[in-house]
């Protein structure tokens, strides 16, 4: 049955982009992946760029981002993706390359690749999931993980006497000259779609226009790391996550947003 | 016609890279290879032919940006130094398991750890033997001269689209610091972006295109039965390049009863050896591997009868000398000399080792 015959043509408020495949998707019940994904390929379809596009994914939950975004993809070691994204863009300047990495792999094993690449200003776009944990590997401390928190690797919750600060990394590279547009948003309601989708559309545009690295953070959760139904994840994000990691714009054309 | 110049092997690389056509270069200052990209600089390759040349902040964003270059199907290069190239492992292994061409020269210095800045062959396992993680081979060609230095470029491109695999140039602090004659190729054009498209079409991640289906490049199975296939393909690969494309060289080894095994620098010296050895009577002659893998296992198996023994010469504790015990199924004996820690063997040190361990042995 086609969805036409379902649904007449002119009631069609909603459909899936062609540029995610149909393969069911490997995340966990009300992870923000999902969306982040979707959202992404909804505006390199409006972009019409599929032929342009190049994706990097590096080791994290989404390391497997490539069975499920529909554009040409390369998959990379942990940390790595802004290095590889360099190689790429270097030798193809008219293609769009974008990263899709977590918070692990871009905020700590990544650090090094995260802050040359945004300070040399390489005209690609990084996405950024924030949940504060690794999901993958079972729920350990990320860098990003808030006071308090309790992870498999903080039981008691993060001590940031013996474990350190957690690390807010948005903030840290909007001050380098390289970046050119840098934001932070959410997935958890459909306001915070919308917002983080003309955030992720301009970070694809800035590309576009060679105009500096564009960065942009999705504060999202991870329900079953954090051992939270999704609605009670949601919450807790909103709750705990959002007054650390506050939502919005850092920096627009090179400027940095006052309050920065 | 070429064009004939003086230069350090350091610095015939780079030239070579830009007159053969290669489309980036990413690298690290380590001592003694600083010279390619200090060259690659002052050269302006993005004037001459477009090349791009980055200094990488470290050889882990050096090595995976030659990772990034690779899945597009373009010609990269990087080139190090032994701890650098120790940093290299892991994206190396990427390489490997994803299938990418490209070409890495290590400059050997003695090591462990931070070690000297001298000459060393102290990497010779590292290199044939996979270096990083999982069951891969890289192609391993062993200049020795700085002519090859150069020549080897464009070979090892070559060898990398033909197999889609890193090859590397295995060369020490003597190849990349010491001035020779070189006579350099013509320039050769970069392919194109439609050439690179064309050739690369079925692997390459350069977007995709109505008119096929998305390339991925990844190494990542989870499923543990079509990993071991993976395996399979490659091992089948690295059977062809031992099938197909073993590189050596003989020296007065028709007559020998005696064969020194030598690759590189130490191949260089040893060639002095023998016409000294030879002065004094001694039957003895010299392969060199100019592929470290494939390995010459064939001409070493083929020459074995004729030979009472045979001495590995390498700037290393002995490293090589297991494959040539394996090449000739220990049925000749085999001694290993060699100076290491970053200091170099004399013709007559060799000569002496010679003497003492393989006619007085």
């Amino acid at each position: 049955m086609d969805i036409k015959d379902i649904i007449k043509e002119e009631n069609l408020v909603y459909k899936k982009t062609p540029l995610m495949t149909d393969k069911v998707l490997s995340y966990c019940p009300g992870c923000g992946h999902g969306t982040a994904h979707r959202i992404i390929m909804e505006v390199v379809e409006e972009m019409n760029a599929q032929a342009e596009t190049i994706g990097i994914a590096p080791v994290g939950c989404s390391v497997l981002a490539y069975e499920f975004m529909n554009v040409d993809m390369v998959q990379a070691a942990h940390g790595r993706a802004p290095a590889v994204a360099t190689g790429i863009k270097r030798t193809w300047p008219d293609k769009i390359v974008f990263t899709y990495q977590g918070d692990g792999d871009l905020a700590a094993i990544g650090t090094g690749e995260t802050i040359h690449a945004c300070n040399r200003g390489e005209f690609i776009t990084i996405i950024f999931i924030n949940n504060g944990i690794y999901g993958m590997t079972g729920g350990q401390m990320a860098p990003t993980t808030i006071d308090g928190m309790k992870t498999s690797t903080s039981p008691y919750g993060r001590d940031l006497v013996r474990m350190g600060n957690p690390l807010k990394i948005t903030e840290l590279i909007a001050q380098l000259p390289g970046t050119y547009f840098v934001s932070r948003q959410a997935v958890h309601t459909p306001a915070a779609v919308r917002k983080a989708k003309k955030a992720i559309k301009k970070a694809f545009e800035v590309q576009k226009e060679k105009k500096g690295l564009a960065f942009v953070e999705i504060v999202s959760n991870c329900n079953s790391g954090w051992k939270l139904s999704p609605v009670k994840a949601n919450q807790w994000m909103v709750e705990n996550m959002f007054p650390f990691y506050p939502l919005g714009d850092i920096k627009v054309d090179g400027v940095l947003v006052k309050g920065n | 016609m070429g064009e004939l110049k003086l230069m350090k092997g350091n610095e015939a690389i780079a030239e070579a890279a830009i007159r053969a056509g290669v489309d980036a270069y990413f690298g690290y200052p380590i001592t003694p290879q600083s010279e390619v990209l200090e060259y690659l600089m002052s050269e302006k390759p993005h004037e001459r032919t477009g090349m791009v040349v980055l200094q990488a902040e470290s050889e882990l964003a050096a090595i995976n940006m030659v990772y990034g270059t690779a899945s597009t199907g373009k010609k990269v290069l990087t080139t190090s130094s032994s701890p650098g190239i120790s940093l290299y492992q892991e994206g190396i292994s990427y390489i490997a398991g994803a299938e990418l061409p490209c070409v890495i020269a290590n400059v050997v210095r003695g090591g462990p750890g931070l070690g000297t800045i001298q000459p060393s062959q102290a990497d010779y396992f590292q290199a044939v033997k996979g270096g990083g993680h999982g069951d891969y081979r890289l192609f391993v060609l062993a200049p020795a001269s700085v002519q090859e230095m150069a020549d080897f470029i464009e070979l090892g491109f070559e060898i990398a689209f033909k197999y889609r695999n890193p090859v590397m140039i295995l060369s020490d602090g003597m190849i990349g610091q010491m001035m020779e004659k070189v006579e350099l190729k013509d320039q050769k054009p970069r392919w194109t972006n439609e050439e690179i498209i064309a050739i690369s079409k079925d692997w390459a991640t350069t977007g995709k295109t109505p008119d096929r289906e998305r390339n991925i490049i990844t190494s990542l199975n989870l499923d543990s039965a079509v990993q071991e296939q993976h395996n399979h393909h490659l091992q089948e690969k690295y059977r062809r390049m031992q099938a197909e494309d073993v590189r050596y060289e003989l020296f007065e080894a028709e007559d020998a009863e005696y064969l020194i095994v030598a690759y590189g620098s130490s191949a260089r010296i040893a060639q002095k050896t023998i016409s000294l050895a030879r002065k004094k009577g001694f039957k003895v002659g010299l392969l060199r591997p100019i592929t470290l893998f494939p390995f010459p296992v064939k001409p070493l198996a083929r020459l074995a009868p004729q030979l009472k023994a045979i001495l590995s010469v390498e700037m290393s504790a002995g490293q090589m000398i297991e494959d040539i015990k394996l090449a000739v199924e220990c049925k000749v004996r085999v001694e290993h000399f060699g100076r290491y820690g970053g200091m170099i063997h004399s013709p007559e040190e060799v000569l002496s080792a010679f003497e003492q361990k393989i006619i007085g042995g």
